[in-house]
């Protein structure tokens, strides 16, 4: 695979989040492939000294986050809002076991939104999150990106807390159609 | 073992090859428990796994979140690739997270093996009947998923073998032990979740 084809014009700011990432001690990068996090998902492909862990749906993200705080270690879960869905009853662990559980989710079906099947899942990311005991922290504006990431991995490897990022659509662009 | 009326009935429609007895079977693979981190699925595993290591800090069992057990070794065994991790999951648990096995095969720890006890049935419910008497093969899903080291274990000279596999060491693994629809043995799990994460934790981290 060459990451190159995958980035198109990446935002600077999306470095500069992987960079952020990975000065925190992240090691494991678990995904289902997203437009959204294609520069992330590119970086931990490229970088030696992480897992870059392909998902088959996303609920076996937060499985996979669970057992690498049993081993001591960090990770994240890059999803689209779609996928929150997927992850809600697994979610029961997080919440259950008080593990740590930090992911950035790309989001659909908000500001701008042109396909009309992602506002289900897009509109019910916040109160479903928050009915399983994840934080949510919505980032905006280019600027907002590693101020919210860092106050949520202060939060959760420091407090234990679960807490999403949401690179909302106004931040990233609504897909075209 | 007093099975109960329902796993005598359910026990009826046994395919012949669910003949091994879990409770002398899963001792027999695993052989020397201390040798491995064990995440357990819910359920029937969760008991074979505490009776065996009788709730030491390396043993973490679900008893809900179905379908976590496998990704949650790999995770562990990422982390923590100096240990072996074993998985022990039921026949039900890893039908609701066939995908897991891709998502395993594609990274290949040589550090974790997965031994699925598979009843063909979904006992802690009642033992109704699961897809895989009904002819689902997990060996063939874990081989299709391109997990390379797989065996089948459904007699006692197969034992040796899959004990063997799980051991090995210079690959994933993924042993399917076909037992007969009864029981788990009988032991006290601990459903506090955050407790069991904690000792599992202070086990591992604080002893390196």
């Amino acid at each position: 695979m060459n990451p190159k084809t995958e980035i198109a014009h990446p935002a600077r700011w999306q470095d500069d989040l992987y960079d952020e990432l990975r000065r925190s001690d992240i090691t494991q990068f678990a995904y289902v492939p997203d437009a959204g996090h294609s520069v992330l998902i590119a970086r931990s492909l490229a970088d030696r000294d992480v897992h870059s862990i392909r998902l088959t749906t996303e609920e076996e993200g937060v499985a996979l986050l669970a057992g690498a705080d049993l081993g001591g270690r960090r990770g994240v879960l890059l999803m689209q809002s779609s996928g929150v869905g997927n992850c809600i009853n697994m979610l029961s662990l997080t919440k259950g076991s008080r593990f740590p559980f930090l992911t950035l989710v790309s989001m659909r079906g908000e500001f701008g939104e042109g396909n009309p099947w992602q506002f289900a899942m897009g509109q019910a990311v916040e109160p479903v999150l928050a009915a399983m005991g994840v934080i949510c922290l919505r980032a905006e504006r280019p600027e907002d990106v590693i101020p919210t990431t860092k106050a949520a991995i202060t939060m959760v490897f420091q407090s234990g807390q679960a807490v999403a990022v949401l690179l909302t659509q106004k931040l990233i662009g609504a897909k075209k159609f | 073992m007093e099975t109960g009326s329902k796993a005598k009935v359910a026990a009826k429609a046994t395919a012949p090859q669910f003949i091994l007895d879990r409770s002398s079977a899963v001792p027999a693979l695993i052989g020397r428990q201390e040798d491995f981190l064990h995440i357990a699925g819910l359920a029937g595993t969760a008991y074979d796994i505490a009776a065996l290591t009788g709730n030491a800090g390396n043993s973490y069992a679900l008893a809900g979140a179905m379908g976590a057990a496998c990704m949650m070794g790999l995770g562990l065994a990422l982390a923590r690739p100096e240990k072996r991790v074993l998985v022990t999951t039921g026949d039900g648990e890893l039908l609701m997270s066939l995908g897991s096995l891709a998502a395993i095969a594609v990274m290949n720890p040589p550090n974790l093996s997965i031994l699925c006890v598979d009843n063909g049935h979904y006992g802690e419910t009642g033992y109704q009947v699961s897809h895989t008497s009904l002819g689902v093969d997990l060996e063939a899903i874990a081989q299709g998923s391109g997990i390379k080291l797989t065996r089948t274990v459904s007699a006692e000279a197969d034992i040796a073998e899959g004990a063997r596999i799980l051991r090995q060491g210079n690959a994933t693994a993924f042993v399917l032990l076909r037992v007969k629809p009864t029981d788990p043995p009988k032991a006290k799990l601990n459903l506090d979740g955050a407790v069991c994460r904690e000792a599992f934790r202070a086990a591992l981290l604080h002893q390196a």
